[in-house]
C-alpha cells in the first residue's frame, strides 16, 4: 500500500483485507455472532450434563439449591441486566459520536461488572465457610448437613460441582469481558470510535449481552430449584 | 502352523442369521466396489487425453440419473436397516425361562456366578441348547463381554446392570474377550466359554465345591448386613417389606411410580436417598463400598426369590421341572 | 513434465515467499499463505510423530505375545497415536493448510476476514501441541483417544490432565479457523462470484466450518469437565461418586462423530477440484454435490449413538441412530457417482494429483461401504470393539482423508511453492501408498470379523498371520509417505519453475502468478463464468 493509503487506513481503521468500512463492519459483526453460537454450544454441553444429573438426583440438587442465597443471586441478576443497559448505551454513544457518553457508559458497565464479581466472590467465600466446596473443602455439618443429607451427600457434592463449574466459567467470561471493556475504554478516551467506525464497541457489546444471557439461565437453574424454604 | 481362518465358529442360534446379514452386506460392498473400480478403469482408458487441445463438451448433470442413484442406494440401505434392526430387536429380549447367570467384571478378570452357586473365573460353562441370560456389572471401569462365536457382546458398566442372552447350539470351547479398553491388561482379560451337553453341565455343577445357591447367599447377606432389622416381612419396621416387591409397582414420595427391577434394587442399596418409597422416611444408609457387586447380585437374586407366597411356590415348581 | 535439472538462479518476481525474510516475518505474519505454510510444517511434524508411534505398534504386533514393548507402553502408543493423528494432523490438515492458502485466492479476496485471528489459531494449535507433547514425554497417556470414563477420570494415573489441556486448547484453533472461513466466504467474495459459482472445494470447506464451530465447543466442555474430574475427583462421570459414565460418551461422541466429517469433507472438496481439472470437465451434478456436503454436515450431528450400540442404551434410541447412520451414507454415495460420471466423455490425464484422487474414490468407497456393517446394529454387535472398526476408519481417514490431502498438495504445490516436483516419483509413491495401505488395513477387516478386539497389546496365536501381513503393509506405506517428503523439499530449491497455471485449470487461484504476491491479485478479479468453465465455448468467452 502507498503511504497515503496507509495513512488513510489508520485514520479510518480500515484493515487491508477489506474493500471498505461497511464490508469490514459487516464481517466483524457477523464474526462475533458466529463466535457467540460457539459459546452457546460450549455452555450448552454443561447445561445438558446439569439437566440430566438434576433429573436423576432431584432431591439432592434441591437441597443444594436451598443453600444458595437467593437475594444475592437476584440482586446480581439486576446488576448484570443494568450493565447490559449501560453497554447498549455505550454502543449507542459511539454510534452518535459522543466521546463523553461513551466513556461514562463504558465505565458504568465496568463498575456494575465489578459489583457482580464482588458479590460472587463473597458467595464463594460463604461456601468455604460452610465447608461445601467439592473436593477442596467438603465437610458439611450442622444445619447445612441436615439439608443435604436426605438427597445423598455424594449427589449434593455433584450439585455444587455444577454450581462452581458453571458460575466459575461464567465469571471467567465476565473477567475477559471486563478486560475487553477496559481496552475499549482506553480507545474511547483516545477518540478512536466515530459514527463511521465503532465495530469494536458493538462486537464487545454483543459479547457482553451474551454473558448476561447465560446468567439469566444460570440464576433460575441453580438458585430457584423447587419451592423455597 | 495354522492357516488363515476366514470366519469364526457359529456356535449360537443367532450366529448364522448374523452371518447371513454380514454376507449380504459384504456382497453389496463387493458389488459396488467392483462396479466403481471397473467403471473408473474403463473411463480412464477410453477417455484418456489424446491431444493437449482436447476440450470435452460440458455436461451439467442428469436429474433422472441423480434420482436413480439416490433411490437405489436408499433402497439397499433400507433393506439392511430393516434386516439388521429386526435381528437386533429379536435378539434383545431373552426368551422366558432363560437360565440366569451373573457376571462381574473387574480389572482384569471375569467372575461368573451360576444360580446354583457355582463360581468360575475367566470361564463360563453353559449347557447346549438352553437359553442363557447374563446379567453383568463391573466393579471398576467399563469392560465388554464378547463371545465372537456367539456373535454377541455387551458393555459391562460400573453402577448399572446390563444383560444379554444367547443359546449355544454347538459343543466346544470358544474365546471370551474383553472388548472395551479397560487399562493395562485389557488384552489379558480373556477366557473361555465352554459349551457342554446338558447332563455333563449338571455333573459339572455338582462336582465343584458344594456352595450355597445365589439366593441362599443373598439371604445370608441380607441378615448379616442388617437389612432384616428394618425390612421386616410384615412391613411393621421403618422400612417397606420386600416380600413380593420384585416386579411390583412402587410409589415414591415425589409422586413418581416405577417397576421394581434389578436396577432399582441395586440403586436402593447403594443410593437409597435417590428414591424414597411413599410413606417412608429417608433413613436407610448407603451400602456402597461395603458390599461388593457380587454380594449385591446375590441380594438381588434373594429379593427376587421372595415374591408373593404363591409366586414362590410356582417358581419352585418351575425349577424342579427344568431339572 | 520436464525432468529435474539444476535451474540457473533466476531472479524471481516479488511474491509472498520472498516479500520479506527473517523469522519475525514468519512468526508474526498475518498473510494467510504464510500461515498455511506454518501449519504445513507443524502438521507434518506431528504426522511423523504419530506415524512413528503407529510404526512401533505394528512392529510390536508381529508377535502374538508382543514383540517390542510392555502392555502399558503399548496402551500409551495407541492413545497418543490417536490423539496426535486426529487432533494435530487430520483435523487441521486440509482446512488449515490448503484451506488457509486457497480460500482467499479462490474467492478473489486479499486475505481472510480476520488475519490476526488466523495467526492466533496457529499459535493456539502450537500451544495445544506442546501440552500434548509434554504429556507424551512426561510418561504418556493410556486411556485411548476416546478417554472413556471412569477409567480416564478415576483409574488411570497417566498424564490425563496434560493431554486434556492440550486437546482443549487446540479445539479453539479449529473453532477460530472455522469462524474465519464462514465469515470470509459469506462476506468477501469477488464481484460476480455467486454461491453457485463457487468451486466445490469451498462448499466443502464451508460445510466443514459449520461442523467445526458447532461441534468443537461441545468437545471443549466435555474435556474440561473430564479434566476437572480427574483433578478433583468429583464425579459427574463416575458411578462411584454418583455420576454416569455414559453421559461422558454421549457428550464426547456428539462432537467426535461430526469430527470425522471435518476430516473427510475437505478431502472430498479437493477431489472435486482435481477430477474436474484432470478430466477437463465440470463436475457432474455440481449443485447436488455441493448440497451433499451440507447434508453430510447436518446429518453428521444426528448419528453419534452408533458408537454406543452395545452400551445398553435403549433399543429404540439404537434403532433411530442406526436409521440415521444409513441415511448419512447416501450423500457420500451420490458424490462418488457424480465424480465417476465426471470422467465420462472427459479428457483424462494421469498426473500424480489424479492418481491420488482416483485412489481416494476407490478407497473411500470401500471404507464408506464397510460403515454399513457398523450402522446395522445386528452386525455391529459382533464387530464393535474389534479390528473391523479400526480397518473401517483407517480406510476413510487414511485411504480417504490423507490421500485427499496428498492429492491436494500435489495439485496446488506449483501455486504454493512456485516449483514443480518430479511427476514420475510422485506417481510411483502414489502407487506405493495405495498398495501399502491396502495390505496394511484389509487384513484387519478379516481380523475383526474373526473376533480380534482392538487395543490389544497381545493376542491369541491364531491371529498372527493376518497381523504380520498388516505390519508388512505398514512398512510399505511408511516408505510411500517418505518419498513425497523428500521430493517436495528437494523441489523448493531444485524443482523447475512453475508458471501461473501449469495444469490449465479453472479457478481464480490459477489466474495469479505462482507463487502469488502477498496481496494475492494485482486487481480484484470480476467473475463472469460458472465454476469449472472447461468447455471450448466457455474458453472462447474467456478472452
Amino acid at each position: 500500500m502507498s503511504d497515503t493509503q496507509v495513512e488513510h487506513a489508520e485514520q479510518t481503521g480500515l484493515a487491508h483485507q477489506f474493500e471498505d468500512l461497511s464490508q469490514q463492519h459487516d464481517a466483524d459483526t457477523f464474526g462475533i455472532w458466529i463466535f457467540l453460537v460457539t459459546e452457546i454450544m460450549f455452555f450448552g454441553g454443561v447445561f445438558a450434563g446439569y439437566a440430566i444429573l438434576r433429573w436423576f438426583y432431584f432431591a439432592a440438587f434441591e437441597g443444594g439449591s436451598h443453600l444458595l442465597d437467593i437475594r444475592l443471586g437476584a440482586f446480581n441478576t439486576v446488576v448484570l441486566l443494568g450493565s447490559s443497559l449501560t453497554m447498549a448505551l455505550a454502543v449507542r454513544s459511539a454510534q452518535i459520536g459522543s466521546r463523553r457518553a461513551q466513556i461514562i457508559f463504558l465505565t458504568w458497565t465496568l463498575i456494575l461488572g465489578g459489583v457482580f464479581l464482588g458479590i460472587k466472590a463473597y458467595e464463594y467465600h460463604q461456601k468455604f465457610v460452610e465447608h461445601i466446596v467439592p473436593s477442596l473443602d467438603w465437610a458439611p455439618e450442622g444445619e447445612v448437613l441436615a439439608r443435604l443429607a436426605p438427597g445423598g451427600l455424594n449427589h449434593a457434592q455433584l450439585y455444587f460441582f455444577f454450581y462452581f463449574g458453571m458460575t466459575g466459567l461464567h465469571a471467567l467470561h465476565m473477567i475477559i469481558g471486563m478486560g475487553l471493556l477496559f481496552w475499549l475504554l482506553l480507545r474511547a478516551r483516545r477518540g478512536d470510535f466515530t459514527p463511521a467506525y465503532f465495530a469494536p464497541v458493538e462486537v464487545v457489546g454483543l459479547y457482553w449481552h451474551f454473558v448476561d444471557i447465560v446468567w439469566i439461565f444460570l440464576f433460575p437453574l441453580l438458585y430457584l430449584i423447587g419451592g423455597r424454604y | 502352523m495354522q492357516g488363515i481362518p476366514i470366519r469364526p465358529d457359529q456356535a449360537s442360534t443367532i450366529a448364522q442369521s448374523v452371518d447371513h446379514l454380514y454376507f449380504f452386506i459384504t456382497a453389496v460392498t463387493l458389488f459396488f466396489s467392483v462396479l466403481i473400480f471397473s467403471i473408473i478403469f474403463y473411463f480412464m482408458i477410453k477417455y484418456r487425453r489424446r491431444s493437449p487441445d482436447e476440450r470435452p463438451k460440458a455436461i451439467e448433470g442428469s436429474l433422472p440419473l441423480e434420482i436413480l442413484w439416490t433411490a437405489i442406494p436408499t433402497l439397499i440401505v433400507a433393506v439392511m436397516f430393516v434386516w439388521g434392526s429386526t435381528l437386533y430387536f429379536q435378539n434383545s429380549v431373552a426368551p422366558p425361562g432363560a437360565m440366569e447367570i451373573f457376571v462381574t467384571g473387574k480389572q482384569w478378570m471375569w467372575k461368573v456366578e451360576h444360580p446354583e452357586g457355582q463360581r468360575e473365573i475367566n470361564e463360563l460353562h453353559v449347557p447346549l441348547g438352553r437359553p442363557v441370560k447374563l446379567t453383568m456389572i463391573s466393579e471398576d471401569v467399563i469392560h465388554d463381554f464378547f463371545i465372537p462365536a456367539f456373535r454377541i457382546k455387551k458393555d459391562v458398566l460400573p453402577g448399572r446392570y446390563n444383560s444379554m442372552w444367547f443359546e449355544p447350539n454347538k459343543l466346544g470351547t470358544y474365546h471370551l474377550f474383553c472388548a472395551q479398553y479397560c487399562g493395562a491388561f485389557h488384552a489379558g482379560m480373556v477366557g473361555s466359554v465352554i459349551v457342554v451337553e446338558p447332563d455333563e453341565y449338571e455333573r459339572w455343577l455338582l462336582g465343584g465345591v458344594q456352595g450355597e445357591t445365589i439366593e441362599a447367599a443373598g439371604e445370608r447377606i441380607f441378615k448379616e448386613s442388617g437389612c432384616s432389622t428394618c425390612h421386616l416381612p410384615d412391613g411393621s419396621g421403618p422400612a417397606p417389606s420386600l416380600t413380593g416387591v420384585y416386579g411390583s409397582t412402587v410409589h415414591l414420595t415425589n409422586g413418581q411410580t416405577l417397576t421394581a427391577d434389578d436396577a432399582y434394587i441395586r440403586e436402593s442399596i447403594v443410593s437409597p436417598a435417590a428414591k424414597i418409597v411413599s410413606g417412608y422416611k429417608p433413613v436407610m444408609p448407603s451400602f456402597q463400598g461395603q458390599l461388593s457387586e457380587e454380594q449385591i447380585l446375590d441380594l438381588v437374586a434373594y429379593i427376587r426369590s421372595i415374591g408373593l407366597p404363591q409366586d414362590n411356590a410356582k417358581e419352585k415348581q418351575q425349577e424342579e421341572g427344568k431339572k | 513434465m520436464s525432468t529435474a535439472t539444476l535451474e540457473p538462479r533466476v531472479q524471481s518476481p516479488r511474491n509472498y515467499l520472498n516479500a520479506d525474510y527473517g523469522w519475525k516475518s514468519w512468526l508474526f505474519t498475518v498473510d494467510h499463505k504464510r500461515i498455511a505454510l506454518l501449519y504445513m510444517v507443524s502438521i507434518t511434524f506431528f504426522f511423523v510423530i504419530g506415524g512413528f508411534f503407529a510404526f512401533l505398534m505394528r512392529l510390536h504386533l508381529i508377535e502374538p505375545q508382543g514383540a517390542l514393548v510392555q502392555p502399558e507402553t503399548y496402551n500409551k502408543l495407541f492413545t497418543l497415536h490417536g490423539v496426535i493423528m486426529i487432533f494435530f494432523f487430520l483435523i487441521p490438515s486440509i482446512p488449515a493448510v490448503l484451506g488457509n492458502f486457497l480460500v482467499p485466492l479462490m474467492i478473489g479476496a486479499r486475505d481472510l476476514a480476520f488475519p490476526k485471528l488466523n495467526l492466533l489459531s496457529w499459535y493456539i494449535y502450537i500451544v495445544g501441541g506442546l501440552f500434548t507433547l509434554y504429556s507424551a514425554i512426561a510418561g504418556g497417556v493410556d486411556t485411548g483417544w476416546t478417554f472413556y470414563t471412569p477409567y480416564s477420570s478415576t483409574y488411570s494415573n497417566t498424564q490425563v490432565t496434560a493431554v486434556a489441556v492440550g486437546v482443549f486448547i487446540t479445539g479453539f484453533s479449529s473453532i477460530l479457523t472455522g469462524l474465519n472461513f464462514i465469515v470470509t466466504i459469506h462476506k468477501m467474495r469477488a464481484p460476480g462470484l455467486t454461491w453457485y459459482r463457487l468451486p466445490l472445494f469451498l462448499w466443502s470447506i464451508y460445510a466443514t466450518s459449520i461442523i467445526m464451530i458447532l461441534g468443537t465447543p461441545v468437545l471443549a466442555i466435555t474435556i474440561f469437565l473430564l479434566a476437572l474430574e480427574h483433578l478433583f475427583h468429583v464425579g459427574i462421570f463416575s458411578p462411584q461418586l454418583g455420576g454416569d459414565p455414559l453421559l461422558f460418551q454421549h457428550l464426547f461422541w456428539f462432537y467426535s462423530h461430526p469430527a470425522v466429517y471435518i476430516m473427510i469433507l475437505p478431502a472430498m472438496g479437493v477431489i472435486s477440484e482435481i477430477i474436474a481439472c484432470f478430466s477437463r470437465k465440470r463436475i457432474f451434478g455440481y449443485k447436488i454435490v455441493g448440497f451433499s456436503s451440507v447434508a453430510i454436515a447436518v446429518l453428521g450431528f444426528l448419528v453419534w449413538g452408533h458408537h454406543m450400540f452395545v452400551t445398553g442404551q435403549s433399543v429404540y434410541a439404537g434403532l433411530i441412530f442406526s436409521f440415521l447412520s444409513f441415511l448419512v451414507a447416501i450423500p457420500s454415495a451420490i458424490k462418488v457417482f457424480n465424480w465417476t460420471s465426471t470422467l465420462y466423455k472427459g479428457s483424462i490425464s494421469y498426473e500424480a494429483p489424479m492418481l491420488y484422487a482416483l485412489g481416494f474414490i476407490g478407497l473411500f468407497t470401500m471404507g464408506g461401504l464397510t460403515g454399513m456393517f457398523l450402522a446395522s446394529i445386528a452386525t455391529d454387535v459382533h464387530l464393535n470393539g474389534t479390528y473391523f472398526v479400526v480397518a473401517h476408519f483407517h480406510y476413510i481417514m487414511v485411504g480417504g482423508a490423507v490421500m485427499g490431502y496428498l492429492g491436494g498438495l500435489h495439485f496446488w504445490w506449483p501455486k504454493i511453492s512456485g516449483r514443480k516436483y518430479p511427476n514420475g516419483w510422485a506417481m510411483l509413491s502414489a502407487a506405493i501408498i495405495f498398495i501399502g495401505f491396502n495390505l496394511t488395513f484389509f487384513p484387519q477387516f478379516v481380523l475383526g470379523y474373526l473376533g480380534m478386539p482392538r487395543r490389544y497389546a497381545f493376542y491369541p496365536a491364531e491371529f498372527q498371520v493376518l497381523n504380520v501381513m498388516s505390519s508388512a503393509g505398514a512398512s510399505i506405506l511408511g516408505v510411500g509417505y517418505l518419498i513425497p517428503l523428500i521430493y517436495f523439499i528437494w523441489s523448493m530449491r531444485y524443482g523447475p519453475i512453475a508458471e501461473a497455471n501449469p495444469w490449465g485449470a479453472t479457478g481464480l487461484e490459477w489466474h495469479t502468478q505462482s507463487p502469488p504476491p502477498t496481496e494475492n491479485f494485482e486487481h480484484i478479479p470480476v467473475v463472469t463464468e460458472e465454476a469449472y468453465a472447461y468447455s471450448a465455448e466457455e474458453e472462447a468467452l474467456r478472452v
